[in-house]
């Protein structure tokens, strides 16, 4: 393997969706690109890697989509699931660039697959790649090859050289020694710092130590943190993220989507007191997935243990590890590591305040809000409130597990990294940009929308890719 | 996470035990730990018929992983595309592993038991019997015609050096062996792997049989009506391989097709042999040979550039073996075509019926009963989709 070019006309730091968008673009346009992944070729593309759509605005139904999704709905779901934590303008602008997404990943290869069984309740608003994330990634490095873009693996930027707010070179680590490549423009799409324990105890405390890291370990926030030092304005806090509840027995990291479990709404959660602390019935699961990670993260040990019994296990998703199973709940308990007198009281309690068949309103109605709610609980489960009494019982040990941190770097609608002067004024850089996770504190303050990671790293990095471009080309 | 040993850590420890995948114990078992994987995941549902199936049901028993290993056909798009793929811990490898379980089931069907080890050796056996099997034609010509007679021009008349009874009856025996080891191996399959809850319908049946005659998971699937193809032989996507087994296929269906007419022509219309080059037995046989040229060719070809990450290599003897056969039987029966009017007749006569014998003696234990699995497993495909 041949070593490194000393100069190029554009570095891409990272290899996922965002980078990748962002090399080709900047090819397309006539630049040289060099990509340096950090990982190795088996698991480049960071968490492009598990991804399985995309959420882009569109005007009319295709192959792919069921229906239209107007700019205008995406923008106002986006404002209600970050509760309005987000900058507009840019979340705005985001949106209506995400238009034609799916018609740009198509032409580079890119497969969908038409609307089917697994993917409900996203089928209208999101695009569902053929195969994955990774089917994505086959496709963007073969059509980077035939472009002739430089991908090198096992590459790690360690420092970025910035002179008087422009970017004049990186140092790589690669093939066990450190060089110098200089380049006109760099493009930072290098995700964000989940892999890394200690930042993560900046927001988390202790707690970070109990996460899994659901996807890419090699997400260690360098660049975000070379940026950060030499003066880049943040945007979001330290603590926010995409966290969801996944299997406590799975990998320390690269689990993927498989490790998820889908018992909640169906299953009281308990901590290890065998205590109840949230409503696992507020809403449907696709709109309650996200918040359980933080809520366990919030727990003892950020573990917690769903609870079924054989009426409700067949109602969700199969798991990837089978659950512990027991004919009583105290056998269950134990299992668990949980005190088998408070198990029991926390489950008699729960069936005690079920409602179920006391009138005609009230029926278990799985897949949709059946209002079925328990009375005199706190706290209460508003909706799926059926008595948890049909032997044998299961339990799922469920975890934290991040998928990506939202803290990164300030970008303007060209995707330039947003700087203090000595004067303290706000200026972009002139060649510095960032796309994908490491911008998406811009749009996801808090909260998430499934889907949106993929068109922040595609939107920000077709633009990041094109003004690297037009450096080179001034 | 505290450190000591609870039951929790053990449990976690046996289920990270049975998820590494650097070892192959039971083909069943290895196949269930990759379908629970992949129904946790289900990304690769847009691909082919395998994972549709696999998410209608929770657990795998052992029919269950037969009929969906046999439902497989080996595109390698859920390979490419897998976030688990090797190197990752998971280790997941679905069409070497169904290749193999796919192997194992044809052992398992076939009769008499005692001759599934065939298929091991199936290179070493399609060899033997193809040598032999040429070896023992010629020499029963031998035997029975003077030298006059074989080496003589009989003007395209295959009976003058072997009388048409003859022919007929020791090939029709041989053909007919074969096909009841297959149906046998048919049925028990079928009867094995059957849903509970879904009866066969004429329209079940019918849309498996649309299913194999235009190889439709071969197309790789699509939107809007395109297929994408399969990733074979390489990462790449492509329709080639699809290209080269309709050939294949329909160039066999052809050949039996013409062999079929010439025995009604034979039987039932006192037509005897040898017929024009013009006639629907010989512009049958003619395309259909053509197909069986091409077709094998090619995919012996494929197979050879394919991705050794996604091979089978211990079954590469069964696979080629079957494809060389089916090509050099065509290539010796459009040879006797193009020279049954000179003395050379009666000697490729002799060779291509004796590549004719080793086709038939190693169909139901060579890569030839891939077909009535993958037919049965259709079906089943066919009958669960209704529910």
């Amino acid at each position: 393997m041949k070593g490194l070019p000393e100069k190029v006309d554009v570095i891409v730091v990272g290899g996922g969706g965002a980078a990748m968008a962002a090399a080709l673009t900047a090819r397309e346009r006539g630049a040289s690109v060099l990509v340096l992944e950090a990982a190795p070729k088996d698991f480049r593309g960071g968490n492009t890697r598990h991804v399985r759509n995309i959420r882009y605005a569109h005007d009319a139904a295709t192959d792919f989509v069921t229906g239209p999704y107007p700019v205008d709905e995406y923008y106002d779901d986006l404002l209600r699931v970050t509760q309005g934590n987000t900058d507009k303008d840019l979340s705005r602008f985001l949106i209506e660039k995400s238009l034609d997404a799916a018609d740009w990943m198509a032409a580079r290869g890119v497969k969908f697959q038409p609307p089917l069984s697994g993917t409900i309740g996203l089928d209208r608003t999101n695009a569902f790649f053929k195969g994955g994330g990774k089917a994505v990634l086959n496709a963007y490095y073969a059509t980077a090859e035939k472009l002739g873009i430089d991908c090198r693996y096992e590459a790690e930027v360690t420092d970025l050289k910035i002179e008087d707010g422009a970017f004049t070179a990186a140092r790589v680590m690669y093939q066990g020694r450190e060089q110098t490549v200089e380049a006109r423009a760099i493009v930072l799409a290098s995700g964000g710092f989940q892999a890394n324990t200690e930042w993560l105890k900046e927001g988390w405390g202790e707690a970070a130590e109990g996460f899994l890291i659901r996807g890419t370990g090699y997400n260690k926030g360098r660049m975000l943190r070379v940026l950060m030092d030499h003066g880049a304005e943040t945007a979001a806090d330290a603590d926010q993220c995409h966290a969801i509840a996944i299997d406590a027995r799975s990998p320390k990291c690269d689990g993927g989507i498989a490790t998820r479990v889908d018992c909640v709404i169906y299953s009281i959660m308990v901590n290890r007191q065998a205590q109840r602390f949230y409503d696992e019935g507020e809403d449907i699961w696709p709109k309650r997935y996200a918040i359980w990670g933080r809520l366990l993260a919030k727990q003892e040990d950020q573990i917690a243990f769903g609870i079924v019994d054989a009426k409700a296990n067949d109602l969700f998703m199969p798991s990837l590890y089978p659950p512990l199973k027991a004919d009583t709940i105290r056998e269950l308990a134990e299992l668990l590591e949980l005190d088998p007198d408070a198990l029991e009281k926390t489950v008699t309690d729960y069936n005690a305040a079920c409602r179920q068949g006391e009138n005609k309103d009230r029926v278990f109605t799985p897949g949709v809000l059946d209002g079925l709610s328990t009375e005199g609980l706190s706290p209460a489960k508003t909706n799926w409130a059926q008595p948890i009494d049909t032997p044998p019982y299961y339990g799922y040990p469920l975890r934290t597990g991040i998928t990506f941190t939202y803290l990164g770097v300030k970008v303007d609608k060209e995707s330039r990294v947003q700087f203090k002067g000595e004067d303290g004024r706000i200026l972009s850089a002139a060649n510095i940009y960032a796309a994908g996770e490491i911008v998406s504190g811009n749009i996801l303050g808090q909260g998430y929308a499934g889907g949106i990671g993929m068109a922040i790293g595609l939107v920000f990095g077709r633009i990041a890719g094109e003004g690297a471009a037009r450096n080179v080309a001034n | 996470m505290s450190p000591t040993e609870t039951p929790l850590t053990k449990m976690a420890a046996a289920a990270d035990y049975e998820l590494q995948g650097d070892q192959m114990p039971d083909l069943h078992d290895e196949s269930r730990r990759l379908m629970t994987i992949c129904n946790a995941c289900r990304y690769c549902e847009g691909f082919c018929g395998v994972f549709p199936a696999m998410m209608r049901q929770k657990t795998f028993s052992d029919a269950d992983l037969d009929y969906l290993a046999n439902l497989c056909h080996g595109c390698n798009g859920c390979y490419y595309a897998c976030q688990y793929a090797p190197p990752h811990e998971f280790a997941v490898n679905i069409p070497q592993v169904f290749a193999r379980l796919r192997a194992d089931t044809y052992r398992r069907y076939t009769w008499p038991g005692f001759l599934a080890g065939l298929f091991q050796k199936n290179g070493t056996l399609v060899s033997v019997l193809l040598a032999l099997g040429i070896a023992l034609v010629l020499v029963l010509v031998h035997l029975f015609q003077p030298a006059e007679v074989i080496h003589g021009e009989h003007g395209g008349n295959f009976y003058a050096v072997i009388p048409h009874n003859v022919m007929a009856y020791s090939f029709g025996g041989v053909f007919l062996y074969a096909v009841g080891v297959l149906l046998l191996g048919f049925y028990r399959f079928r009867r094995d792997t059957a849903p509970t809850q879904a009866d066969e319908t004429a329209l079940s049946v019918a849309g498996a049989t649309h299913d194999a005659l235009v190889m439709k998971y071969m197309g790789g699937g699509g939107v809007g009506g395109k297929n994408d193809g399969c990733n074979y032989p390489a990462e790449s996507f492509s329709q080639i391989r699809r290209v080269f087994h309709q050939m294949t296929f329909w160039g066999f269906l052809l050949c039996f097709a013409a062999t079929s007419l010439g025995t009604i022509y034979h039987y039932v219309f006192g037509w005897i042999a040898p017929y024009d080059y013009t006639s629907l037995p010989v512009l049958l046989g003619t395309v259909g040979g053509i197909g069986l040229l091409i077709g094998p060719l090619g995919l012996i070809y494929l197979k050879r550039i394919a991705d050794p990450n996604i091979l089978v290599s211990e079954q590469r003897g069964m696979d080629t073996g079957f494809l060389a056969l089916l090509f050099l039987v065509s290539l010796t029966g459009l040879a006797l075509l193009a020279w049954r009017e000179t003395s050379y007749m009666g000697t490729l006569l002799a060779i291509h019926l004796g590549t004719v014998l080793a086709l038939f003696l190693t169909m139901p234990y060579g890569k030839f009963v891939h077909m009535v699995y993958r037919y049965a497993a259709l079906l089943r495909n066919r009958r669960e989709q209704k529910v």
